[in-house]
């Protein structure tokens, strides 16, 4: 049984993942090769820079980046009230986070039982769980239970991310060497208490790039939220941007969120490559 | 049970849209991706360092934004994408990059060896791509590609929130018009989704074990 996640945090050490001056792929450059890639690398450059800079330019034409439009951006309450909206955002994702986890090892306990009467609605569930979006979770659960959106969210995302954590950690159980669980027997643990005491910790500390970049997947779609009605950074960035007239703030608004986003999820992602790097060394 | 065979023009018309999204995104995205996991491999530094941006912004960019952007900023800028071919562009750019990484994962899944081998008896960079490390990286690339797949087929339903009528938005319309059957409706559209997205889970899940025994 596959991964659906992709192993963002892994660590390679492939043939993909070399520098330019180690690469088996080419030989190591010589004065003339040096010199065409060097040149070939400036004519990209230009023109990457140069698409970047006419955009940039376009924008800037159409007066973006006049102060005009920054300038809800001098006022304190527009911070505060998009923080808030931030702070919104990753406590939902923090709640997720900390549910999803849980709940994927239960889910994980429950798709090894022995008893193939838990195995196999187990099996079930968390095919179906992984096979829905997101987005449709948090409209069933809105419309059906009638709780309002930011539960519908978190509720959803620990279902869904639950789901693709209990498979990573069940993988990673499987993955564990057998004499693992067979010792954690003989001394006389019961079944369950080797799983917990002995295989457990193993899995967990192997997938946890895993387990992080899926964290990441999650904090993004907190954003789905805006979505369903919850207030989170998009919904009021738009809020924002709609009070103060007329698109003027459009833009710049925009531009703040994917700051904001992307400084996040940068450095959850940082976190997730350390860690990977650790799992890795300590192997 | 009634309001799905009631209604399943609608669910067909919602349907319809989330597999036209799906394969006109992959038609356009899984070359992109190709694309851009050969410039991250490439002995140019500034082809690789701009795919390498370009795929760090994208993956920690919710896909909720891109489509903002799409949905509502670029009109305040003066270009209006009809609904649909905006999504299109959305998904493309967000999904590209999920593309390149698990093509760069199953040609990084290939030994060094083969490469070295492929170098040593003279062949060169294009050649031993092309010839050695390409044709056994296929073989492991296939399910994480088909996975990128099943997260784009569930990554359509974003497209609902912004205008355009995927299954999801079917259900939310059914959902309001009906008010007490709502499960029905919604486990109708979940039907829908999942008859795509597990039997390719089902097919990525078998190649992966047929690769693993014949190698």
């Amino acid at each position: 049984m596959s991964l659906r996640t992709t192993n963002r945090g892994e660590v390679s050490r492939g043939l993909a993942s070399r520098g330019a001056a180690s690469s088996v792929l080419y030989d190591a450059p010589g004065v003339r090769t040096k010199r065409r890639s060097r040149m070939i690398s400036w004519v990209v450059a230009a023109v990457v820079l140069g698409v970047v800079g006419y955009s940039t330019f376009t924008l800037g034409s159409q007066g973006l980046f006049d102060a005009k439009r920054w300038d809800i951006f001098n006022d304190p309450l527009v911070w505060l009230d998009l923080l808030r909206a931030l702070g919104t955002t990753l406590l939902a994702a923090a709640i997720a986070g900390t549910g999803a986890i849980l709940l994927g090892m239960v889910l994980a306990l429950l798709r090894l039982a022995a008893s193939r009467w838990i195995r196999i609605p187990t099996t079930v569930v968390l095919e179906i769980l992984r096979g829905l979006p997101v987005l449709l979770l948090m409209l069933f659960i809105l419309l059906v239970f009638r709780v309002n959106p930011f539960v519908s969210v978190v509720v959803a995302l620990v279902l869904y991310n639950g789901a693709i954590i209990g498979e990573a950690l069940r993988s990673g159980l499987v993955a564990l060497p057998r004499g693992q669980r067979e010792a954690g027997l003989a001394i006389g643990l019961s079944g369950l208490q080797t799983r917990l005491l002995i295989e457990f910790p193993q899995a967990f500390r192997n997938m946890l790039p895993i387990i992080i970049a899926q964290l990441v997947v999650l904090l993004k779609d907190t954003s789905l939220g805006y979505i369903v009605g919850m207030l989170e950074l998009l919904r009021r960035g738009r809020l924002i941007s709609e009070n103060f007239g007329a698109g003027t703030y459009a833009f710049s608004v925009f531009l703040v969120m994917v700051a904001l986003y992307l400084a996040v999820n940068l450095t959850v992602s940082f976190i997730a490559r350390t860690v990977a790097k650790r799992v890795n060394r300590a192997r | 049970m009634g309001v799905i065979s009631g209604n399943l023009p609608l669910y067909l018309q919602g349907f319809g849209t989330t597999l036209f999204l799906l394969l006109i995104t992959t038609v356009i995205a899984l070359p992109l991706g190709v694309v851009i996991a050969a410039m991250r491999i490439s002995p140019i530094a500034s082809l690789r360092t701009s795919a390498a941006v370009y795929t760090e912004v994208l993956r920690n960019t919710p896909l909720t934004l891109v489509f903002f952007f799409e949905a509502f900023v670029l009109p305040k800028l003066g270009t209006r994408l009809d609904f649909e071919v905006g999504a299109i562009v959305a998904l493309t750019l967000y999904t590209a990059p999920f593309f390149a990484e698990a093509i760069r994962s199953g040609i990084n899944s290939v030994p060094v060896g083969q490469a070295e081998a492929a170098r040593s008896i003279g062949l060169g960079f294009t050649q031993t791509v092309m010839l050695v490390v390409l044709p056994q990286a296929i073989r492991s690339v296939i399910p994480p590609l088909v996975n990128v797949i099943i997260a784009l087929t569930k990554n359509t339903s974003v497209a609902s929130g912004f205008f355009v009528f995927t299954l999801v938005s079917a259900g939310q319309r059914l959902a309001s018009a009906n008010g007490d059957q709502v499960i029905a409706v919604l486990v109708g559209v979940a039907v829908f989704y999942v008859i795509i997205t597990i039997p390719l889970g089902r097919f990525a899940d078998w190649f992966e074990k047929r690769v693993a025994v014949t190698r």
